[in-house]
């Protein structure tokens, strides 16, 4: 199956919980924060939260700005 | 004092653009600020070797306001802005919507409209906007807990460009005035507060200069210099002299 992650296309080979697609990127999930399909995914339900065929992720951090 | 929370500092200093995180992490210590702006951006999935910029910033003494930067919508500035409360420790956000690629000037009209939204949601809105007194007051309206008028353009160092307009933001606004961005240099930064600003942000005015720490210390002068002779009250300009030394007992006469 096929998702959007970060605006690229990511392959997965089946539904995975968000909690398991950060630890397969290796990332820290106290350091993050998540958007699935639009919506904000709050830190406490990453384990419950499946993501799915056709799906959109955004995994954003914060970087250096002004 | 913003929302009801008490900054020890009227500096506000960005994360951007330093030539290395220590160097960041000095410049901050020595700026006296104890709030730091940060954007919001995708995490690169392909390597994540990249350091934390967290891990710079000194969290405990910090406070960290999230920025929409970038955003050309007031649609992608209310995601971003959900993105970095839930990143991030607070509820407040530093509001750009960008109109224009070459001057980054904001787009007014997103940028009232995104405030108006976020303000319900709960956020204390701190937005980026023009020197533009009535678009201030537009942003007041809409529940934003600060105003940040540019100076000049972002990152061009051009110094305060309409300094007229600062000061009749200053009369008008019920809330705190920040002036965000065009600092150049530490006259700048002073110019801005004896125009009655509350506060000053700035990022490339530091990270850019050649020291950044030392460019910081000068900025904490400037603003602490400023501010105190907007206190103090400056004696009006006239064209002729007016002498400093008693007219009389002079000898000779």
């Amino acid at each position: 199956m096929v998702i959007t992650l970060n605006g690229e296309r990511f392959e997965l080979d089946q539904p995975i919980s968000l909690a398991g697609l950060l630890a397969r990127l290796e990332i820290d999930p106290r350091r993050v924060a998540v958007e699935h399909n639009l919506a904000i995914v709050k830190r406490q339900t990453y384990p419950e939260v499946v993501i799915d065929e056709g799906d959109t992720v955004e995994i954003v951090n914060f970087v250096g700005g002004g | 004092m913003i929302a009801g929370r008490t900054f020890h500092s009227r500096l506000i200093v960005g994360t951007g653009k330093y030539p290395s995180h220590a160097v960041m992490a000095q410049a901050h210590e020595a700026s006296g600020a104890d709030m730091v702006t940060v954007a919001v951006r995708r995490v690169n999935i392909s390597d994540r070797s990249k350091e934390s910029l967290l891990d710079y910033i000194d969290t405990e003494r910090m406070f960290i306001l999230p920025n929409t930067a970038g955003c050309y919508t007031a649609d992608d500035a209310i995601r971003t802005a959900r993105l970095g409360r839930e990143a991030g420790l607070s509820n407040w956000v530093k509001l750009e919507v960008i109109g224009d690629e070459r001057t980054l000037f904001p787009d007014n009209e997103a940028l009232i409209e995104a405030t108006r939204v976020l303000v319900k949601e709960g956020f204390v809105v701190l937005p980026y906007t023009n020197d533009d007194p009535v678009a201030c007051r537009k942003l007041e309206d809409a529940g934003a807990a600060a105003v940040m008028p540019l100076g000049a353009p972002i990152g061009s160092g051009l110094g305060i460009q309409n300094a007229n307009n600062i000061r009749i933001i200053r009369e008008f606004s019920r809330v705190p005035v920040i002036v965000d961005a065009g600092v150049g240099t530490a006259s700048d930064a002073a110019l801005a507060m004896e125009l009655g600003a509350d506060g000053v942000l700035m990022n490339t005015a530091i990270a850019g200069a050649e020291h950044p720490v030392v460019m910081a210390e000068a900025m904490r002068h400037a603003v602490l210099a400023g501010r105190l002779a907007w206190l103090a009250g400056r004696i009006p300009r006239r064209m002729y002299a007016t002498a400093s030394s008693p007219l009389q007992g002079v000898i000779g006469t």
